[in-house]
């Protein structure tokens, strides 16, 4: 018996009522098992932000179903969605979004804020979920006195604090050079080692070779998938 | 396999520093937006404290004076007579029931009082010289400043006790037992100063003698021009209904019948416009502080449309960015209501201190004043609130920063 996927996506369009119409998303299905390690690539403009945040339940697809930890979204009411996201997903974005005026841990600790934990056990993770990412070292520095590649290392100790089902970065090495870059992407292949189920969005072919798995994104379709040719 | 989901929640401790973020970030500008609220509040408190404390004043004032004094005076003025009650009209008052005391006033009006006898004619200072009873000073309330009152002795001698600014006027300062003044063309000493009196500032201005020496010497004829009247407290109002028939029953309309007090009282009434006034003007500093926080809370939401798009992907649901942002307002607000009871806390108590009064300031005024700073908060809070929550997780993501 196939275990159940983490997330599975049957159809998925999405349109922007903008005149004219955007398409953004054609047609899209895929599954991604628990434990995997996914990219998703494609140029730019070809849907793979709509698709993050239709798979992070961020946004509802204009038609066809999500499903995420068992959830079906459409079921779901905002309220169930906005808990979906507190106990089950992770973001990485390429922005980072970490709070200037608060410390490392601090805003580690954010990643389980809305779970209602209390701040004391919140931050007792995040000191775990830093030291994870290797800025044990750098629990009480304000964000805005960290590189690029340490923000983004806190912003994915951020995402994993909660031990989600599912981590999602939308172009998390796009906003940092090279030497930075292939740290964060050693990075996120370790975690995904350790069981952390991971979906990467990247215009970056080479990063997305590098992955077991890539799905290719264009004009808001899938073009290929490494996993179909596993099957085939 | 779909487990129940468990649904997001925000512990209380953790909304209060969410909405805080804001305002320990951008330290100015709180204090700049929480000043219009404080200014409104503070100016409110202020007023009603200052009004109580005022009224409280009055009370104790009152109090001490008594308001159970009458003056029985004869009108002056055209077809008003003479100036003079009927001679016999202290004692027909002092047959009524409720009165406790009656004390005469006789003006002397051809004598004038001069501090040395060359000065010319003309120059009285406008003081007036009065005989009186020798109960004045206790019917009146009044006080010694410096020297002595008249007595038995003293009233029947060419003696005189100035009010506080004929002395003033006459430029005698203390007393010695050496000064003498001018007084009805001989020279009278002066053994006492008075301090103003409360209840008849016209005698402040007056020259007392005792009823006796001024018919020894000024040829007074002790008709009362004036008669001070204390009665029982409980019957003010029955006594003054007869009073002006007992005092001259030939023509009744030719007395007036007044009660000193009630002057004091409608001084108040006039204080309590102003207060409606001011409490007017700190209405409208809180509207304009208020739609300040409104003001500050929209420009808030725009500038971290990232923030919300963040929290919104770390389960915040629409409810939580919203009362973050209420409380946010809430929390400007307070601090404005706050200070605002402090400042007007303070300028009550020195206001009262410089005016030597207690410091009162009523409790509603201080919880009034914050609960009505935080309704303005959550006024001026809840559309910035709403539209953070309604605004698109994915949009807001999108932005930079
Ligand atoms: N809110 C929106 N309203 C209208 N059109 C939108 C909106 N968001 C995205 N689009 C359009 O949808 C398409 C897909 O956008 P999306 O951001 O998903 O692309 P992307 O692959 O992430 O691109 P990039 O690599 O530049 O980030 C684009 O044509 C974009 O202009
Ligand atoms: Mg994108």
């Amino acid at each position: 018996m196939k275990a159940e996927p983490v997330l599975s996506l049957h159809n998925v369009t999405k349109e922007y009522p903008t005149t004219p119409v955007v398409r953004a998303l054609q047609g899209v299905s895929f599954e991604v098992n628990s434990g995997e390690l996914v990219a998703v690539v494609g140029p730019s403009g070809s849907g793979k932000s709509t698709l993050l945040h239709i798979m992070g339940t961020l946004d509802r697809p204009t038609s066809g179903e999500v499903t995420v930890a068992g959830h079906r979204i459409s079921q779901l009411s905002d309220k169930d969605m906005s808990s979906l996201r507190a106990h089950h997903i992770g973001f990485v974005f390429q922005q980072f979004h970490l709070l200037s005026g608060y410390t490392a841990l601090d805003n580690v600790a954010d990643g389980l804020l809305y779970t209602g934990l209390p701040l004391g056990e919140r931050r007792h993770l995040a000191e775990e979920a830093l030291r994870r990412v290797g800025m044990g070292h750098r629990l009480d520095h304000v964000a805005t006195k960290l590189s690029g590649g340490e923000r983004q290392r806190v912003a994915t100790a951020r995402a994993l604090i909660g031990n989600p089902s599912i981590v999602l970065a939308d172009e998390p090495t796009g906003n940092l050079d090279t030497k930075s870059s292939d740290a964060i992407v050693e990075l996120i292949e370790e975690l995904n080692e350790s069981g952390t189920t991971i979906v990467v969005i990247t215009h970056n072919r080479e990063i997305a070779e590098a992955f077991p798995r890539s799905v290719g994104l264009r004009d808001g379709r899938i073009e290929y998938d490494t996993s179909w040719s596993e099957v085939a | 396999m779909a487990t129940t989901l468990k649904p997001s929640s925000l512990h209380p401790r953790d909304l209060g520093r969410t909405a805080t973020v804001g305002l320990r970030t951008r330290k100015l500008r709180t204090a700049l937006s929480a000043l219009g609220i404080m200014i409104g509040i503070a100016a409110m408190v202020g007023v009603l404290g200052l009004s109580e404390s005022s009224k409280s004043e009055l009370l104790s004032q009152l109090d001490r004076l008594g308001t159970n004094l009458l003056t029985v005076e004869a009108g002056t003025g055209i077809g008003l007579g003479s100036g003079e009650l009927p001679e016999e009209a202290a004692g027909m008052i002092a047959q009524i029931g409720p009165v406790e005391t009656t004390t005469v006033v006789s003006a002397v009006a051809e004598a004038k009082v001069y501090r040395t006898d060359y000065i010319p004619e003309g120059q009285t200072g406008g003081i007036s010289v009065q005989a009186v009873d020798l109960s004045l000073l206790e019917t009146l309330a009044g006080s010694v400043e410096d020297g002595q009152w008249l007595d038995a002795a003293t009233g029947a001698y060419p003696t005189t006790v100035l009010g506080s600014v004929a002395a003033d006027r006459l430029g005698i300062t203390e007393v010695t037992g050496t000064e003498q003044v001018w007084l009805g063309e001989q020279w009278f000493m002066v053994i006492g100063v008075l301090e103003e009196f409360e209840l008849a500032p016209d005698l402040d201005r007056a020259a007392m003698v005792g009823l006796e020496a001024a018919g020894e010497y000024l040829d007074d004829d002790g008709v009362p021009t004036r008669i001070l009247v204390r009665v029982d407290p409980d019957q003010v109002d029955a006594v003054m209904a007869v009073m002006a028939a007992t005092a001259n029953p030939e023509n009744p309309e030719e007395v007036e019948v007044a009660r000193p007090t009630d002057a004091l009282e409608a001084k108040e009434a006039a204080d309590d416009a102003l207060t409606a006034l001011f409490l007017g003007l700190g209405a409208v500093a809180l509207l304009v502080g208020g739609v300040g926080i409104a003001n500050v809370m929209v420009i808030s939401v725009l500038e971290r449309r990232s923030e919300i798009g963040l929290r919104r992907a770390l389960g915040a649901t629409k409810r939580h960015v919203a009362s973050q942002f209420l409380g946010e307002a809430l929390l400007l607000s307070g601090i404005g209501g706050v200070g605002g009871v402090l400042l007007g806390v303070a300028v009550t108590t020195g206001y009262a201190a410089i005016k030597g009064w207690n410091a009162l300031i009523p409790p509603v005024a201080i919880v009034g004043g914050i609960g009505a700073a935080l309704v303005i908060g959550a006024i001026a809070g809840l559309y910035p609130a709403i539209r953070a929550a309604r605004m698109s997780p994915t949009d807001a993501l999108r932005t930079a920063g």
